[in-house]
């Protein structure tokens, strides 16, 4: 065959790096394809050998992770994780980003983010049931924060509620660092039966390859290598690769698929995200070992001269690529055309285990499958270790602030101030299941028809990863799974959001690795493999990197939602107990960022042993019913913990202070594995806590209409309650 | 007793209006394809909440020119209870079978929260079991639910007791700091002239379990149930 027979573009060097490939895998494509690639072939290459398709800088590294346990299904490498929830029931979820979009285009960047996380959980058959969004934007007074979250805000609320899913939790940081790269990680959970899960390896020799959703049009072509590079100040002239997302064809492509995955018609299905229909068949031909021939001029168009190197790099929002069986074509088209989507057979399966384009039919591309899917390249980047810092000593603090003043500038931070204004922009009460709304631990929903409850959280403390990537990894799983014990369920299963700088830069791959290390140890103590995740580098700009963050999303069961806790206060609870130990860590704390202005020391080191046996000890309690009122203590430490708890549940507290050492390391310390838990009968607590070998003691009384210090220095609650809602909407009444 | 919930492309609150109605009614309602053109002999019709064709063109406007809307028109003039709720009443307003129309929020974006709502008339098939000035607490989720109407209408609307809800706090205060999304003179729901229709945007089926939006919203229907037996 001669080398551009079915092209006339020359192939350039120019071109190719344009491509993003670089010399070395140029050459490599040289070798594989044993000729001279044309140009639809060479856009094959790069967009699946980008670094967010092909995983190049990451995958030695996360394939350290463990991803087992007795009720994995199905761990990395489908569309989603797929965890048994017992009752023939499945949870099926994961969490993606779509940072470089957003920054862009922040309307439509965060709305197909959404829309696309619900795609790989509906494609494996799953009903989604809740939304969750971890987001990082740069410091408050930057000047395009405001429009940034203004934006993102309303795109995930755009499309999740149009789409009738709630979006039950997440959590927003603000720093500096993000002020080039925002972060946009969006997390989907679905529901299916355990016997009817989908999967994407093609199989059957002849059976037809059939597209089904919204049209193709020239929208985010090589958005996936965009999402592989720095910015730089030009980022704003990318908008043109970003994707625009219509959630009502999706709310019909949802109900359509579910409709035909009540048959027995597909043998294997796969959303079109990143890298269009070229990741998705190739995908799907890779996995069942098979060969595929795309009859490009079949698929459905939205504009007039498109060709196939735009048709198969395209990642035109809301399509799928299905198998069927032999003959279900038109009962398959029916259930489309009944919801008014576009069906249509553009292949068939080969046993050449080779690509095969054919435009008119005429040859536009032919490839081998496996070289460039499985072969592509993988890179043991240089990596640093990240120096550790020291801890903070108490005796350096200034102690100008008292207590209560500094309880107040805290909690009307950007860090803690309340998020109502975004989440109230979110649907997150359609369904009619949803048990523990946002605002509190974790977001539960009710497993429709049953009194079983499913937990989801997404955490992450950027700065503790900063300052020690290891600890910080860990304390990330850590507080996933906090967060989920603190609602009363069962931590089960993660799903790693992996976002980073520069992996060519051995600083930032150094962070890499250490967050992975401390991801695995936490998850193998913990007993809360990954099953899921995606990973986003090159999150600078102009050389300037974000802060390492690996946001983890965390799933877990209540299995009788008689029995769940909540944050609010109740009436009738006498005592606060707070569980787990206390050495008052102050280092990377909010206490010291916030009102000393300090910015660093060593992060809160987490005793994963410990934090199992309280996790264990405060789930008993809720399992039993002896404990309604939980939260765990995270940013801000002891005192504001006792706040939120305070102002969700209307009622007020009075702390005690330790009898020596440090009040504000006390107070205001982030030392991890700790929760704050509300009872009558605080005996009952102490006494299972000193049986499961966990430290707790009374932190507090509750009662009144303030919060107190031992008696003095009070705020009202609903003062504080006023500076806590405050922030956000006055921080973004002049938005644009 | 036997119901019917409409369902048009891009609804997404027919599950939450069937469990409502199935609480209230004991049987399983009937879903209806908006591509029908007749509907089965029921005693209450409900058009739910969601996004209708996207809410692209005007929210409600194209499903009210679906086939069945000609068939809902049809039992609408018969006295058949209708409710329509959220989009459901933007639908009804298009439809010509509500009087007014839904504009964007004040504060142009969604709100998705519990509100406190005042019941203006317990003569209603809709409010029988509650009492006169009640407050009441349903969540409330849309972008779209600004009522409008002009004075004419809304003295009328005032005049004939069609203003059935509005929104207010805690103590029954109704005035612009409790007016959510700036609706005309707070109004969350009207009834048609017979009576028989009743369209609001707060989300009553999202308030019939003590776990996911407190119980108050199981009056609304418990009223259409004794109405209409």
């Amino acid at each position: 065959m001669s080398t551009n027979q079915f092209n006339s573009t020359p192939i350039t060097p120019e071109l190719v790096k344009e491509h993003g490939l670089n010399e070395e895998e140029y050459k490599l494509v040289l070798e594989i394809m044993g000729r001279e690639p044309n140009i639809n072939e060479l856009g094959i290459f790069s967009v699946m050998w980008s670094e967010h398709c092909s995983y190049k800088s990451s995958k030695k590294w996360l394939k350290t992770l463990p991803t087992t346990a007795d009720w994995v299904i199905q761990g990395p490498g489908e569309n989603a994780g797929v965890i048994d929830i017992g009752d023939g029931q499945a949870a099926i979820f994961k969490m993606e980003s779509h940072n470089h979009p957003s920054f862009i285009e922040p309307y439509q960047g965060a709305a197909t983010g959404v829309g696309g996380i619900m795609r790989d959980v509906f494609t494996m058959g799953a009903r989604p049931i809740a939304n969750l969004n971890a987001l990082r934007f740069g410091a408050p007074e930057h000047p395009k924060t405001r429009h940034l979250l203004s934006g993102v805000v309303e795109g995930i609320g755009g499309y999740g509620n149009c789409m009738g899913v709630p979006t039950i939790g997440g959590e927003t940081n603000f720093h500096a660092s993000y002020n080039g790269n925002i972060l946009v990680n969006a997390m989907t959970v679905g529901l299916a039966d355990t016997d009817n899960i989908f999967y994407s390896a093609a199989a059957g020799i002849g059976n037809p390859v059939v597209y089904v959703g919204s049209k193709t049009g020239r929208d985010g072509i090589h958005g996936a290598t965009m999402a592989s590079a720095e910015f730089d100040d030009d980022s704003d002239e990318k908008r043109p690769t970003v994707q625009v997302g219509d959630p009502f064809t999706e709310k019909l492509l949802l109900e359509a698929c579910l409709e035909l995955m009540a048959t027995d018609m597909i043998v294997a299905i796969q959303d079109m995200g990143a890298a269009g229909l070229t990741s998705s068949s190739f995908e799907m031909a890779s996995k069942g070992g098979v060969g595929v021939e795309l009859w490009l001029d079949k698929v459905p168009m939205r504009e007039e001269g498109m060709t196939p190197y735009e048709l198969m790099l395209s990642e035109s929002q809301e399509r799928m690529l299905m198998v069927l069986k032999p003959g279900c074509e038109e009962a398959a088209k029916a259930i489309f055309d009944k919801w008014e989507l576009d069906f249509a057979v553009i292949g068939t399966l080969t046993d050449t285990k080779r690509m095969v384009l054919k435009w008119h039919g005429e040859l536009a591309g032919d490839l081998p499958i496996d070289p460039l899917a499985e072969a592509s390249p993988e890179y043991d980047r240089p990596w640093e270790v990240t120096p550790k810092q020291d801890r903070i000593d108490p005796a350096s603090l200034s102690g100008k602030v008292d207590h209560i003043d500094a309880l107040k500038t805290l909690i009307a931070s950007p860090d803690l101030a309340s998020r109502r204004w975004i989440w109230e922009q979110y649907d997150h009460l359609v369904m009619g299941n949803t048990i523990v709304r946002p605002g509190g631990d974790a977001g539960v929903v009710r497993v429709s028809g049953t009194n079983k409850g499913i937990a989801a959280t997404t955490d992450c403390t950027p700065r503790y990863v900063m300052a020690d990537p290891v600890e910080g990894g860990k304390q990330a799983v850590a507080e996933a799974y906090r967060n989920l014990i603190a609602t009363g369920a069962k931590p089960l299963a993660i799903t790693d959001n992996m976002n980073f700088g520069n992996p060519e830069r051995p600083r930032i791959m150094g962070q890499f690795v250490g967050a992975c290390q401390g991801i695995a140890d936490a998850c193998i103590t913990l007993d809360f493999p990954v099953v899921s995740g995606n990973v986003s580098l090159y999150n600078e700009t102009n050389g300037e990197g974000i802060m390492p963050t690996p946001a983890i999303g965390g799933v877990g069961v209540i299995s009788d939602l008689a029995h769940h806790a909540t944050i609010g206060l109740k009436a009738g609870e006498g005592a606060l107990i707070m569980i787990g130990a206390a050495t008052g860590e102050l280092g990377q704390s909010l206490y010291l960022k916030t009102i000393e202005g300090r910015e660093e020391g060593a992060p809160p080191p987490v005793d994963l042993n410990a934090e199992k046996r309280a996790g264990t000890l405060v789930r008993e309690l809720i399992e039993l019913g002896a404990v309604k009122t939980c939260h765990d203590i995270a940013d801000g430490g002891l005192l504001v913990t006792v706040a939120e708890m305070c102002m969700a549940g209307n009622i007020g507290a009075d702390v005690s202070l330790p009898e020596q050492g440090s009040e504000a390391a006390w107070l205001f310390g982030e030392d991890q594995g700790r929760y704050v838990i509300a009872t009558s009968d605080p005996d009952k607590v102490l006494n299972a806590a000193a049986s499961a070998n966990v430290a707790a003691v009374i932190v507090g009384q509750i009662g009144g209409d303030a919060i107190s210090i031992e008696g003095d220095a009070k705020v009202s609650v609903s003062d504080l309650r006023d500076l806590n809602e405050g922030w956000m909407p006055s921080f973004m009444a002049d938005a644009t | 007793m036997k119901s019917a919930v409409i369902l048009f492309p891009g609804i997404n609150r027919e599950n939450d209006a069937i469990a409502a109605l199935k609480q209230a009614t004991g049987t399983q309602p009937t879903l209806v394809w908006h591509g029908e053109t007749e509907l089965p002999n029921v005693d209450i019709i409900m058009v739910p909440g969601g996004f209708s064709y996207g809410d692209y063109l005007r929210c409600g406007a194209m499903a009210a020119k679906s086939p069945i809307m000609r068939a809902v028109a049809e039992r609408a003039s018969q006295g058949v209870t209708i409710l329509g709720v959220c989009n459901g009443f933007q639908i009804l307003t298009e439809a010509g079978l509500l009087p007014g129309a839904l504009m964007r929020n004040a504060s142009l974006k969604f709100i998705c929260k519990n509100t406190h709502l005042k019941i203006e008339t317990t003569t209603t098939r809709f409010t029988n079991q509650y009492g006169k000035g009640d407050v009441v607490d349903y969540p409330v989720a849309h972008h779209d639910g600004n009522y409008f109407a002009d004075e004419d209408t809304l003295n009328r609307l005032e005049g004939e007791g069609r203003v059935v809800l509005r929104y207010c706090d805690a103590n029954g205060a109704v005035d612009t700091e409790t007016n959510l999304n700036g609706s005309q003179r707070n109004i969350a729901g009207i009834i048609n002239e017979a009576g028989n229709v009743l369209g609001m945007m707060p989300h009553p089926e999202n308030a019939i379990d003590p776990l996911h939006g407190g119980i108050d919203g199981r009056g609304l229907f418990k009223s259409m149930v004794e109405a209409v037996s």
